[in-house]
């Protein structure tokens, strides 16, 4: 068991981050961890970023994850992978999708998006996983499941098993959609850069 | 009993279901909505929203008076409003248990002012107990009740956003039913008169002097022994952040904060070389050490603003010298990193609100607002509002604007949403009409409580239980306070809003227009996208101050995100050249 494991989730609000960080919260649980975890929910519904902190241990006290000092940022879209990478300790991993969702000051013109956010991250991170999240969920039958491809992925980094990831999937997403999410699922875990 | 995992605000629902709650009220608030969502779900109990805190507080009153246990939440700023009956439910007490759950919300994530319950606490001379994580906020709900009921008198459960909103494991039993108390008429308990009062005034000192006793012995004021070089006296969250940056210290961990365990807290300094204490907000805990002549630190080493973290403790341990200055672990250099544009909330695609903004804005009005999700309209490029204080502000501050400048106050319109008007607002408009003022009110009626997550409310036609309620009419109620000019108009009708607006700013006396439009996300519309002539758009950009989600401009021409659009047309009809074309379809959106 590990003695500590800091994940940061970040993106943006509809983007399944609730739901990602339960598959992780519950996987976790079945494997005996303690686990705190939070959000900030509130204004954030309004299309705001959002953020899950996801702590696992032997013991967690805080239930948040410290700047610098986090082990895995998983994020759902570009600009807030880089908006939370001081976070990320010093050899901390980055899983990073390449969707890319304006804010509403970019879209009015009063902010630039900035250029190759992706580049960037890795220059300076060097196990970055840059995932094309939304197509691989398109492939898979849905391009809500974005946010379980980015599960996958990180699933494939923990030691947990598989199949605690599996049950999790299918105690956390409606009957009717666990074909989609546990394909989206496969699709981040045995997901390789091309 | 199984282990789940909760967050702070379904563990206090849990534990009102397990410790024989039948009652529960409140009216809702970030970060404390969800107790009471939670709670309505298990069986046989009552709960309901009120219209306001006040009255949320004074169901419960009745309902421990009449024996049974009841539990009221609020946010902090709610607690203001609750405040009145609060002070004098201390001398009454209760007869069942009676529990206040207020949520602060330190760092403001979604509140107008930050502010510390426990000055309440000591204010109304009751009781306070402070969880620092779920499984606690469960176990805090019983030890509430059996404390209210013990010392009768009510007692105030303090959360803070990061309890309310953080998820650990509870361990979850069975509901033990409590059986009513019986009422017995007791005038002299429950009717403060003068002379009656006088003599709760006394039995109230009483009964917090058997508290402060009790506080020495409390399980819940717990010593964690260390190394005894640092010793820290904390509460809440802070318990957390210190537990992990301090494994050494010996730390008093007060789950109960008033009234303070004095022998405890000073046995507890003399055994230590050097006294911190670590609190969230004000030095409240630190004020008492002090009074006491014990020496300690806290603000002097941790900020009385904002919200509290590890990073954030770790710096100002630093500081002080307490813990080693960080040495750089090789971290990656991103100063140079590109500016990250903020993600902030906007009016959703298809709102309501925004039209009304937008012309507000159009017609250079001073409009006073009110606290919802049309807060929102205030910020650029929207700006349609001059001012938010609290819940129900906007139409008296617009009619003393009027009072004392009243050409000012010709052009000065109040807004203010549905639940806000239900909550305070009819007050305000009823001063109005009585001081013969001539405000005029826009009632934003989008049916619902949208800000909080859609709550239903008297107007709505729902309840808490999910029952069918006659719902009020509001153009009757308006009418009913003596208003002359009363108006309904769909706020997505420009032409029709504008006229509405003139009419009323012209009228003699108050005039109240209600733009009513259920929520875009209570009514799901079929898609229905706006469609851009490219050969008409001359990329002038009017559309974007509309501030929509689903528009951008690039390329000199507009573009419709036609997953976000629903249709609502506003665009269109904002847009002079007509490149803006509302989809052809059987239906229109009405
Ligand atoms: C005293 C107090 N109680 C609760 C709140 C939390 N709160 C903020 S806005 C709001 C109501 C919003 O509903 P409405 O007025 O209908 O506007 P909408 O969000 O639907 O546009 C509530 C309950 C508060 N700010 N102050």
């Amino acid at each position: 068991m590990l003695e500590k494991l800091d994940i940061l989730l970040v993106g943006v609000g509809g983007q399944g981050t609730i739901l990602a960080s339960k598959i992780l919260v519950n996987a976790a649980a079945a494997a005996g961890y303690d686990i705190k975890m939070s959000e900030i929910h509130g204004m954030a519904q309004r299309g705001g970023s959002v953020v899950t902190h996801v702590r696992l241990g032997s013991a967690v006290s805080s239930p948040m994850v410290e700047e610098g000092r986090t082990d895995i940022i998983l994020a759902f879209e570009q600009l807030e992978g880089l908006r939370w990478l001081n976070y990320l300790k010093p050899g901390g991993s980055m899983i990073l999708s390449s969707q890319v969702i304006y804010p509403v000051p970019v879209l009015a013109g009063l902010a630039a998006y900035p250029e190759n956010i992706p580049g960037y991250i890795a220059a300076r991170v060097p196990d970055t996983l840059v995932i094309d999240a939304l197509q691989a969920a398109l492939q898979c039958g849905n391009a809500k499941a974005a946010n379980v491809v980015l599960v996958g992925a990180l699933a494939a980094r923990l030691p947990l098993e598989r199949a605690l990831w599996e049950q999790a999937l299918k105690e956390t997403v409606p009957p009717r959609l666990l074909e989609v999410n546990l394909a989206a699922f496969a699709a981040g875990y045995e997901y390789r850069k091309s | 009993m199984t282990r789940k995992m909760m967050t702070g605000n379904e563990a206090i629902a849990r534990g009102a279901y397990e410790y024989g709650v039948r009652l529960g009220a409140g009216y809702p608030g970030t970060p404390s909505t969800e107790i009471l969502e939670n709670f309505a779900r298990y069986p046989g109990i009552y709960a309901e929203w009120a219209p306001n805190e006040k009255v949320a507080l004074e169901v419960a009153i009745g309902a421990a008076m009449a024996g049974a246990r009841a539990l009221v939440t609020m946010k902090h700023v709610g607690v203001n409003v609750a405040a009145d009956p609060l002070l004098t439910l201390a001398y009454t007490g209760v007869n069942g248990g009676l529990v206040l759950v207020a949520a602060d919300d330190p760092g403001m994530h979604s509140s107008q002012n930050e502010q510390d319950t426990r000055h309440y606490a000591r204010l109304a001379k009751v009781p306070v107990l402070e969880p620092s994580d779920s499984q606690e906020a469960k176990d805090m709900v019983g030890l509430a009740l059996e404390i209210s009921e013990r010392f009768d008198i009510p007692v105030i459960l303090r959360t803070t956003t990061r309890v309310a909103h953080s998820q650990s494991f509870v361990q979850v039993g069975q509901r033990q039913e409590v059986p009513l108390r019986p009422y017995q008429k007791d005038v002299q308990k429950w009717l403060m008169v003068p002379a009656f009062g006088r003599l709760r005034r006394q039995a109230l000192e009483q009964r917090l002097s058997a508290l402060r006793e009790y506080a020495e012995s409390a399980p819940v004021n717990k010593i964690f022994p260390g190394e005894g070089k640092i010793g820290v006296i904390t509460s809440g969250i802070s318990f957390q952040y210190v537990r992990e940056l301090l494994p050494g210290a010996s730390i008093l961990k007060l789950g109960l904060t008033y009234p303070l365990p004095e022998q405890l807290i000073k046995k507890f300094a003399a055994g230590v070389d050097r006294l911190l204490v670590v609190e969230e907000q004000e030095p409240f805990l630190e004020d008492h050490l002090k009074q006491w002549g014990i020496p300690c630190a806290g603000k002097a080493i941790f900020p009385a603003m904002g919200e509290f973290s590890t990073a954030l403790l770790r710096r100002c341990l630093q500081q002080a010298g307490i813990l080693p200055a960080a040495a750089a672990e090789g971290a990656p250099d991103l100063s140079d990193m590109p500016a990250a544009p903020v993600r902030p909330p906007v009016l959703c695609a298809g709102c309501p609100h925004r039209g009304v903004f937008y012309l507000l804005n159009k017609m250079k009005l001073l409009v006073t607002g009110d606290i919802g999700c049309y807060t929102l309209g205030g910020l650029p490029p929207l700006s349609g509002i001059d001012s938010c204080v609290c819940m129900g502000a906007s139409i008296g501050m617009a009619h003393g604007i009027g009072q004392v400048a009243p050409e000012l106050g010709r052009r000065t319109v109040a807004v203010i949403g549905d639940s806000t008007f239900m909550h305070s607002g009819l007050t305000g408009l009823l001063n109005v009409v009585y001081n013969r003022g001539s405000s005029v009110v826009l009632i934003l009626d989008n049916s619902t409580t949208a800000m909080t997550g859609h709550q239903d409310h008297p107007a709505t036609g729902r309840t808490l239980l999910g029952q069918e309620a006659p719902a009020v009419d509001m153009v009757a109620l308006v009418r009913a306070l003596g208003v002359p000019h009363v108006v309904t108009v769909d706020p997505l009708d420009l032409k029709a809003m504008q006229q509405a607006l003139e009419e009323a700013l012209a009228a003699d006396g108050p005039a109240v227009i209600i733009a009513r439009r259920p929520c875009v996300l209570l009514r799901k519309l079929p898609p229905n996208p706006v469609a851009v002539d490219e050969d008409k758009c001359t990329g002038c950009k009017t559309c974007l101050k509309l501030s929509c989600p689903a528009l951008s401009v690039v390329d000199k021409k507009c573009r419709v995100d036609s997953i976000a659009c629903v249709g609502c047309n506003l665009c269109v009809q904002v847009c002079k050249f007509a490149a803006l074309q509302a989809a052809q379809r059987g239906e229109t959106n009405a």
